[in-house]
């Protein structure tokens, strides 16, 4: 595979908490047709996100066009999701879906500033399938455990920080490091976020298949 | 332990069977070229090496590879352990931080397996489709799936013979999160030996054919790591789906449409979890046995290591 041929970018696990909290958005080069990053707190990039949570909400919130916002709720917060005329699949989806349903999503994180300066983040769909209780739960737990990984590398990383002198050897871990030029929030936070989260499923999980 | 006293370990272990050598005499060989005469590790130690061989009057075949052993792709199961590896570099991939120099996938008769070479080694560049002689790789293992990483006491040598790679079966675990194009009921070529899937009717080698219907799914499977592209044949996605080519055809029939195909599989799939095993081909696996992960996930053994942390 040489260095040119385009890889697929993997759809990155991340919790409501973070997602939310990735308002930073980055390219790698300065072709316009280089993928869009949004940088996650815990140190990493994503170009693409899958999520599993409840469809809480759907509405038409377009003027001229059908413009469809769907929430969907994880444990640690809510996944704004908007579809209109150019994802028609994930639009229709969102029409056609009785509220609550678990929903798996597949799509891009996008960044806007609203007027008074603050920037939010949304999804925008590729795909939205409806899924079963056992697919979000063991969405969650995976996405726990992608989201500890990066706590502990974010982590390691910055034990090597310090003292400064002793740089030479670290391991460079360049997100985490762009990470925490540009976001206040500790990354302890989303380890928090994961521990809530698998409480939340923790117990109520039925051993028993359920048909 | 220092590099040089570990490589000079390395060749001492290999001839102390044969003649009466210190370590220290092997290390003031090695330090002399390498730290005076600024010789690349692996060319110092071939030199040392040569230089004992010859005075043991052995041919290289003779000694052992000291502390690692030789091993085939397929032997390796167990992470943490030094071997040595005779592989041919299949694909080289783009590292995706600056402490990887190079990442790929390297293969020898019995199967193929994940390497990485870190940039603080400083070993010489390996070549998509060069084979090589690697000594002392150390492997590692993530999640089940095994790889070798290239360290800064590792020896490349590179080969000139050709070394046929075995057809490897991979495991993918992971959610199905795209079913891309080319998927559903589709059309082949009916030309014999030929099989391509048609364009609007259309053969790139043969023009305009009558096709023959076949079902498949081309679909990436992701684990939030590396995405996967995995090809479902008609048999296999005739029991992913339920859905047999006569049942896809007679809906294809109803609708005046074939895509309506596509559009009810991925409806089903698009979203699951499953687990695939099969032989790689290229960037894709071939989708031989699969399973949906449809059982409870484990929140505990988790919530436990979140808590420590």
């Amino acid at each position: 595979m040489s260095g040119a041929e385009l890889t697929r970018e993997v759809a990155r696990r991340v919790f409501a908490s973070e997602f939310n909290d990735s308002t930073y958005a980055f390219k790698e080069s300065d072709d316009e047709r280089a993928p869009n990053y949004a940088l996650l707190p815990t140190g990493d990039r994503a170009n693409r996100v899958f999520v599993v949570g409840t469809l809480t909400e759907t509405e038409d919130v377009g003027e001229e066009s059908e413009y469809w916002r769907g929430r969907v709720v994880d444990p640690t917060g809510t996944f704004f999701v908007y579809a209109g005329q150019y994802q028609p699949e994930a639009a229709a989806a969102l029409r056609d879906t009785e509220p609550p349903a678990y929903a798996a999503v597949v799509g891009k994180p996008r960044t806007y500033e609203t007027d008074d300066g603050t920037v939010n983040v949304s999804l925008r769909p590729e795909s939205i399938a409806i899924v079963d209780e056992a697919t979000r739960d063991r969405w969650v737990v995976e996405t726990a455990e992608r989201t500890l990984e990066r706590v502990e590398a974010f982590e390691e990383w910055e034990a090597e920080q310090e003292p400064p002198e002793s740089g030479s050897t670290a391991p460079t871990n360049e997100y985490a490091k762009m990470a925490r030029e540009r976001y206040d929030s500790p990354v302890v936070n989303y380890r928090n976020d994961v521990i809530q989260a698998l409480e939340s499923i923790e117990g109520t999980q039925n051993p028993e298949p359920t048909t | 332990m220092s590099d040089v006293r570990q490589h000079a370990d390395d060749i001492h272990d290999q001839f102390s069977d044969h003649i009466d050598v210190s370590v220290d005499d092997v290390e003031d060989r090695l330090s002399t070229l390498v730290d005076e005469y600024k010789v690349p590790m692996d060319e110092a130690r071939r030199s040392v090496t040569n230089h004992y061989l010859e005075e043991a009057g052995l041919e290289r075949e003779d000694i052992s590879s000291g502390s690692s052993e030789h091993v085939n792709v397929e032997d390796v199961d167990e992470p943490e352990q030094w071997i040595d590896l005779t592989a041919k570099v299949i694909e080289l991939w783009d590292p995706r931080s600056d402490s990887v120099a190079q990442v790929g996938l390297l293969g020898d008769p019995t199967g193929t397996i994940k390497f990485t070479k870190w940039a603080k080694s400083d070993l010489p560049s390996l070549e998509e489709g060069g084979v090589y002689e690697l000594r002392n790789v150390v492997t590692d293992e993530y999640q089940g799936r095994y790889s070798v990483k290239l360290n800064s006491t590792t020896v490349i040598e590179e080969l000139e013979e050709e070394i046929e790679v075995g057809d490897d079966t991979s495991e993918v675990e992971g959610a199905l999160v795209d079913m891309q194009s080319g998927s559903g009921l589709i059309k082949r070529c009916p030309v014999e030996g030929c099989t391509r899937v048609l364009q609007n009717g259309r053969c790139s080698e043969h023009g305009e054919v009558e096709g023959e219907f076949d079902l498949r799914i081309k679909a990436v499977v992701d684990d939030g790591i590396d995405a996967h592209e995995v090809i479902f044949d008609k048999e296999a996605t005739e029991e992913l789906t339920g859905l047999s080519l006569e049942e896809a055809k007679e809906m294809a029939m109803d609708a005046l449409d074939t895509t309506i195909v596509a559009d009810e599989i991925a409806d089903d799939i698009v979203g699951t979890y499953y687990r695939i095993e099969g032989p790689t081909f290229g960037r894709y696996v071939l989708a031989d046995d699969v399973s949906e992960l449809d059982g409870p996930a484990d929140a505990e053994q988790l919530l436990i290591k979140a808590r420590s942390m």
